[in-house]
């Protein structure tokens, strides 16, 4: 496609060219004068070929042409001053159209030659996007609840923590999260799935009593199968006992 | 070591003539009545050689022997006579047992067990005899003829029945368990997944392919289903509930759906009823349904977690539960419609877990991880509240089950770094390791 259309180009230049010659000529014997001047300069001819006219960014096309009557050529961008006739290679970082300009004592002419580029596949987005995704506004601000030791009561610290997850809940009513109960791994499987249940429910209750619809929220209890942390330490059961948010779907 | 089993083994043979004693004076197939700890002699049997008829039944001879060996040293009811005492001659058959040099010394042999294998194309039989050798005419205990496929697999089971039957005829009628299978729950799948095995071990199989959580395995009376503990999503939820599997056709059986966390199965001594613990109506309670999931009843009224409940196997009238109702979760007792509750009080503070109760109803096992120390398997006699500790020092060792003889328990240990299964005598004896590969847990003994 592309190299059909630059062929065609060429040829249009040529026939124009040549009209425009023949006219010239035309126009001279319809306007002789008795004594026939001398022969004007040639009008200078070029040829400006792009090779592979479609590349990727960074790589190499060559760019070749060729002239006639035509003292100084010139192709831009980028290339500058170059021999009436030959060849040189070019790197162009966008799709770009080269020029040759021929300059003789004849006059000038121009031709010109396309470079298709493909644009390099797009850079990663900057991590902090505009556009911050509902999980992501919800993972930065919905936090866990933490328990003690066989206990589902909330304590100053999980009110405070739930207070704020449900401004949030408030801000963005679309959203629906299952409250997960968990537990550290002293007490017996059994016992603990009971005891995760309460911790769910005693934040979904919290919740509720801040106005948040019980509707948007359910509950399920992990017991200790889903620990966070699996060292044998109360740092590491602290972070087990919990209750859990998760944004649903 | 040796010296602490058996002042264990003292104890556990007095609360037992205690609690015989005042509940059931005529409960004549309990393990304690048939010479476990009770400080009698125990039988004195010899286990030569089997006999293979032919050269190509020699490996499931040997395979045979080794099996029965290990039951019957396992059976917990009798002393085996160790083979360097054996008379050089292996009888195969009564015409070939020289009843003397068995029952003299030094093998002193009470009982000689013995037969011959025969592999007939793709059949298996198995010719066994128990002979009284104590006894001057040397009479047959036991004669049968056990058949089956001359496989690995069928070589191991007859020596079970084999087994099985030597200990019926010797424990006055209680029949062994080499023929029980314990379900567990194993991950070494990549999910917490049930899975079921023979009593000693072998035959490790998967069950379910739920990928998920699958928990708390419990045999129906019949041995037929597994209910349990299974998170299966239904629409976008996903929660706790009560699965049933199917052991006969391979697959699960509906049982009905509830409102926030069900877990915990326990079937009634006649597999009619079900109780588990449920969150459905808020705090998690103990309920009852038939096994269909039908004529659902609250048991439990208090506040905080009630769960892990366990019938009295031999009367269906009571319960065992574990409540944090008090603080931390410790035993309660109650009537199976959930009237007269009573704690179970213990001499020392910590969190008391995984009731269950004996087959002849008057033993609770559990674990208890008292202040200073690890989980432990306890056994209490109900009525007289003594206690027995069976495990000691080694790692966390949880949620014990019986045998149907009431003679073994299995449990879960961490002694070896990882959590696996194990059983053991119920005196605390003889710690058999059954799992090696991932980490295994919540074993359960089916009644048969």
């Amino acid at each position: 496609m592309q190299q059909g259309s630059i062929r065609k180009f060429a040829l249009v230049f040529g026939l124009v060219a040549l009209a425009l010659v023949g006219g010239g000529c035309k126009k001279k014997v319809a306007a002789t004068p008795p004594a026939p001047p001398p022969a004007p300069p040639a009008q200078p001819t070029v040829t400006l070929n792009a090779s592979p006219s479609t590349v990727n960014s960074g790589q190499t096309v060559t760019l070749s042409w060729s002239s006639t009557n035509a003292t100084d050529l010139d192709i831009e961008p980028g290339i500058g001053k170059v021999a009436p006739q030959g060849s040189t290679p070019a790197n162009p970082t966008q799709s770009t159209t080269y020029t040759i300009t021929a300059t003789g004592p004849g006059g000038s002419a121009t031709a010109t030659a396309h470079v298709d580029v493909n644009a390099p596949p797009p850079p990663p987005p900057p991590p902090a996007a505009a556009q911050p995704s509902m999980s992501d506004l919800f993972d930065q601000n919905v936090k866990d609840a933490y328990f003690d030791l066989d206990k589902s009561d909330l304590r100053p610290d999980a009110r405070a923590t739930l207070t704020k997850d449900a401004e949030f809940l408030r801000s963005y009513p679309q959203a629906r999260v299952s409250l997960e109960g968990h537990c550290d791994e002293r007490g017996s499987t059994e016992y603990n799935l009971g005891l995760g249940q309460r911790r769910a429910d005693s934040a979904k209750n919290f919740l509720v009593s801040l106005g948040i619809s019980a509707d948007r929220m359910t509950t399920v209890s992990y017991g200790k199968e889903r620990p966070v942390c699996t060292e044998h330490n109360e740092s590491c059961w602290q972070q087990n006992r919990r209750a859990h948010f998760v944004l649903s779907k | 070591m040796k010296r602490t089993f058996k002042s264990r083994s003292v104890l556990l043979a007095a609360l037992v003539i205690l609690g015989s004693c005042t509940l059931q004076p005529a409960a004549a197939q309990d393990w304690f009545k048939t010479g476990t700890g009770l400080g009698v002699s125990k039988a004195r049997v010899a286990v030569p050689d089997t006999a293979a008829r032919s050269t190509d039944a020699q490996p499931l001879a040997k395979t045979f022997h080794d099996v029965l060996w290990s039951d019957l040293d396992y059976s917990g009811i009798l002393d085996l006579v160790s083979p360097s005492f054996y008379p050089v001659q292996v009888p195969s058959q009564p015409s070939e047992l020289k009843a003397q040099d068995w029952a003299a010394a030094p093998a002193n042999s009470y009982m000689v067990a013995y037969g011959n294998l025969t592999v007939e194309g793709t059949n298996l039989a198995f010719a066994g005899f128990l002979s009284d050798v104590h006894n001057p005419a040397a009479p047959l205990a036991l004669q049968k003829i056990y058949r089956g496929a001359a496989t690995d697999a069928d070589a191991r089971r007859l020596a079970h029945q084999f087994a099985d039957d030597i200990i019926g005829v010797l424990s006055g009628g209680q029949t062994g368990v080499a023929q029980t299978k314990i379900g567990y729950v194993s991950s070494r799948s990549g999910n917490k997944e049930i899975w079921v095995m023979d009593y000693d071990g072998a035959s490790q199989q998967q069950i379910t392919h739920l990928r998920s959580i699958s928990l708390t395995p419990r045999w129906s009376p019949d041995a037929t289903r597994i209910a349990f503990t299974c998170y299966e999503p239904f629409r976008t939820v996903t929660s706790a509930q009560i699965c049933i599997y199917s052991t006969v056709s391979n697959r699960l059986i509906a049982f009905p759906r509830f409102r926030g966390t069900n877990s915990s199965p326990a079937w009634s001594p006649d597999g009619s009823e079900i109780a588990f613990m449920s969150s459905q109506n808020g705090d998690p309670e103990i309920y009852v349904a038939d096994s269909g999931g039908a004529h659902l009843r609250r048991v439990t009224f208090a506040a905080g977690v009630s769960t892990s409940p366990t019938w009295n196997p031999k009367t269906g009238k009571q319960m065992v539960f574990v409540s944090d109702r008090a603080g931390t979760p410790v035993l309660y007792l109650a009537n199976s419609d959930g009237s007269n509750v009573e704690k179970l009080d213990l001499p020392d503070m910590g969190y008391v877990i995984d009731p269950a109760w004996s087959p002849n109803g008057q033993l609770i096992a559990f674990s208890w991880r008292r202040p200073s120390g690890n989980y432990d398997i306890y056994v209490m006699d109900i009525v007289t509240r003594q206690l027995v500790e069976l495990t000691k020092d080694q790692g966390r060792n949880e949620r014990p089950s019986w045998a149907p003889d009431g003679r073994h328990l299995v449990f879960e240990s961490t002694r070896t770094g990882t959590r696996q299964i194990w059983s053991m005598l119920a005196d605390g004896s003889q710690p058999h390791e059954l799992t090696f590969e991932g980490q295994n847990e919540s074993p359960n003994w089916s009644s048969k």
